[in-house]
């Protein structure tokens, strides 16, 4: 059954510069629903960073609602966005993603821990998402014993580990070279659809927009372009 | 709460484990501060000892003193009939003239210079007796000595001692046996000899012009009480009665030793700088550690960690850190000590140590604190670079 994870409701986000307020996210309406892997494209000063960061509930809009799970952000006090990051929504930077003195296994079991939810079953989830992603043989290593590439799938499986309704993925093969880059974005989409979840992925890499179910492109803070037909997604990708 | 405590605590321990080499060696640097605290701690024990152990040490609540001598054991010279005035007076159980001066006892190799103190057998102001006996009164040529004197020599209870003197212009040299050993009675840094009133008399340095007299000269008298509640009414009664004295309990008199405020003063100076150097360099380590942190702590609170989780992790860091570093530094402290020479005045009272240890543990998180006021006040969209 597929159900809205995300809503977006005529969201605007303005800053105040020298020059005046300026609409970093300027009326931006939208939803994904779960098991949807979506990518939220634009050039640089777009505002999907912005977008990103409203949607991670760590910006407050102007105006608009954002509705995760049938909840409005707006509504919630800072103790309960910080539940909300918490509980229900799955995390992966650009860089800096691990914490660096725990090990791949203790990085992704920490998301279970801060939930109160690391008990056996977890314990084995944990090694099988570890596995499923190829990094059987490196629970045990820190962030700094692994490549970008295993530090990113690690990030994944801690962003699904507590089966949050949306994952949200900043940039996630900014760092990574172009072959790693695809097996990391396919792994993840993969991850998205086989456990229902919501995913958006911010990049300015267009080819990695081959594995995602629906592009939303931005400009200038407002969304320009929903692009949903597999075969413009693969013509965007390929840079047709 | 036990669940944000059980987080930080599986934070702050990772961190500190799995960058052990690091930590080690500041809790190194903490274990080098407390070291030099708890020896400055010790070292005004032992030289606040050496000046004050004998009078903290009288069995009485009052010390009388000559009028105008400001407290000052040495500026006061008291007669016979003032100590038998001050026994008369109600609410005095008893009262005993002491007497100061200073000597050397002879030894095969060295001299070793001792405070002579004449006093009263029995009455306040006599020592405790460790070993032996008391000394007979009047002449006998007897003393009870401190046990300082017996660690710093060979000398043993029935051996005889030659104590040498100055009379006049000549050096005189008495032998005394010792019948007694007494413990914790130094007097102005030296160990003490304890002899009567007479004899003690007899053997003080003196100058030419005293040494026809006979009478011993009394410094101070020690006023035993029947309890310690009397102490008001009976000083107030002792002014009131006895003509040209001055009366102080034996803080007050300790106080007054000259040199011993100066003294401590500079001691606790000197510890209380060691505390707060402690405090800043503290402060600058976790500082800089929370500023190479910043982007795992935005990482930290964007996945859900709570500020609490955050602030405690460092709180408990700091407080583990510190500890190590105070228990090294206790360690070592204990190893040190065992080789240092008894000369040297330290002195590891209980107390004093533990309140040096409590205030280098609450040195960490108030040096730290700037630190974890910081990590919690991180927003996690600047730390991310999304802001």
């Amino acid at each position: 059954m597929t159900t809205k994870a995300l809503e977006v409701l005529d969201v605007v986000k303005t800053f105040m510069s020298d020059s005046g307020p300026i609409n970093a996210v300027d009326g931006v309406s939208f939803e994904v629903n779960s098991g949807e892997f979506v990518a939220l494209v634009g050039p640089s000063g777009s505002g999907k960073t912005t977008m990103l960061s409203i949607l991670a509930a760590l910006l407050t809009p102007t105006s608009g609602q954002v509705l995760i799970d049938g909840m409005d952000l707006a509504k919630m006090s800072d103790k309960e966005r910080v539940a909300l990051r918490r509980e229900k929504i799955g995390f992966t930077f650009q860089s800096n993603n691990l914490i660096p003195f725990l090990n791949a296994r203790e990085n992704v079991e920490f998301m279970l821990r801060l939930n109160n939810r690391l008990d056996h079953t977890g314990r084995i989830r944990t090694e099988e998402l570890l596995a499923r992603l190829g990094l059987e043989q490196r629970l045990r290593n820190l962030p700094s014993q692994m490549s970008g590439g295993q530090q990113q799938r690690v990030a994944i499986a801690r962003a699904l580990i507590h089966n949050p309704t949306l994952v949200l993925a900043d940039e996630p093969t900014a760092s990574l070279d172009t072959e790693r880059a695809f097996q990391v974005v396919k792994t993840f989409a993969a991850l998205i659809h086989e456990n229902r979840r919501a995913g958006i992925m911010v990049t300015h890499d267009l080819r990695m927009c081959q594995f995602v179910d629906r592009v939303l492109q931005m400009r200038d803070g407002k969304l320009v372009a929903i692009i949903e037909e597999p075969a413009e997604i693969m013509a965007l990708a390929k840079g047709d | 709460m036990i669940k944000t405590f059980s987080l930080s605590f599986f934070l702050a321990g990772k961190e500190i484990w799995r960058n052990r080499g690091r930590f080690l060696l500041f809790s190194l640097v903490i274990a080098l501060i407390t070291l030099l605290v708890l020896f400055i701690a010790a070292l005004g024990e032992g030289l606040g000892n050496g000046n004050r152990e004998y009078i903290a040490n009288i069995d009485g609540e009052l010390i009388v003193f000559r009028e105008n001598a400001d407290f000052n054991i040495g500026a006061s010279r008291l007669d016979q009939s003032t100590v038998r005035a001050v026994r008369r007076v109600a609410g005095v159980v008893d009262a005993g003239g002491i007497s100061t001066s200073n000597t050397a006892i002879v030894l095969p190799e060295e001299v070793l210079k001792v405070s002579l103190l004449g006093v009263e057998q029995d009455r306040p102001g006599f020592p405790t007796l460790a070993e032996g006996q008391s000394f007979s009164g009047g002449l006998a040529r007897e003393a009870i000595v401190d046990r300082n004197v017996l660690s710093r020599s060979d000398i043993k209870v029935g051996d005889e001692i030659t104590v040498r003197s100055t009379q006049g212009t000549e050096d005189e040299f008495y032998t005394l046996k010792v019948v007694g050993s007494t413990d914790g009675q130094s007097y102005f840094f030296q160990p003490s000899i304890f002899v009567s009133p007479q004899t003690w008399e007899r053997v003080r340095p003196k100058s030419a012009a005293e040494s026809s007299n006979n009478n011993p000269n009394i410094n101070i008298v020690a006023v035993k009480l029947a309890a310690d509640s009397q102490i008001e009414t009976v000083r107030e009664n002792l002014t009131n009665s006895v003509s040209n004295i001055e009366v102080a309990d034996i803080p007050t008199t300790i106080y007054n030793i000259p040199g011993y405020s100066a003294q401590q003063g500079t001691v606790q100076t000197q510890g209380g700088f060691t505390l707060l150097i402690g405090i800043l360099v503290i402060g600058g380590f976790f500082q800089i550690q929370i500023l190479q942190k910043v982007p795992q702590i935005g990482v930290l609170k964007a996945i859900g960690a709570s500020n609490s989780v955050v602030g405690w992790a460092a709180v408990i860091q700091i407080l583990i850190v510190t500890a190590m570093g105070v228990f090294i530094g206790g360690a070592l402290t204990f190893i040190f000590s065992l080789f240092f020479p008894p000369n040297i005045p330290l002195v590891f009272n209980g107390q004093a140590s533990a309140l040096a240890i409590l205030a280098l543990l609450l040195i960490g998180p108030a040096g730290g604190l700037v630190s974890v006021i910081y990590a919690v006040r991180i927003e996690p969209l600047k730390a991310l670079r999304l802001a």
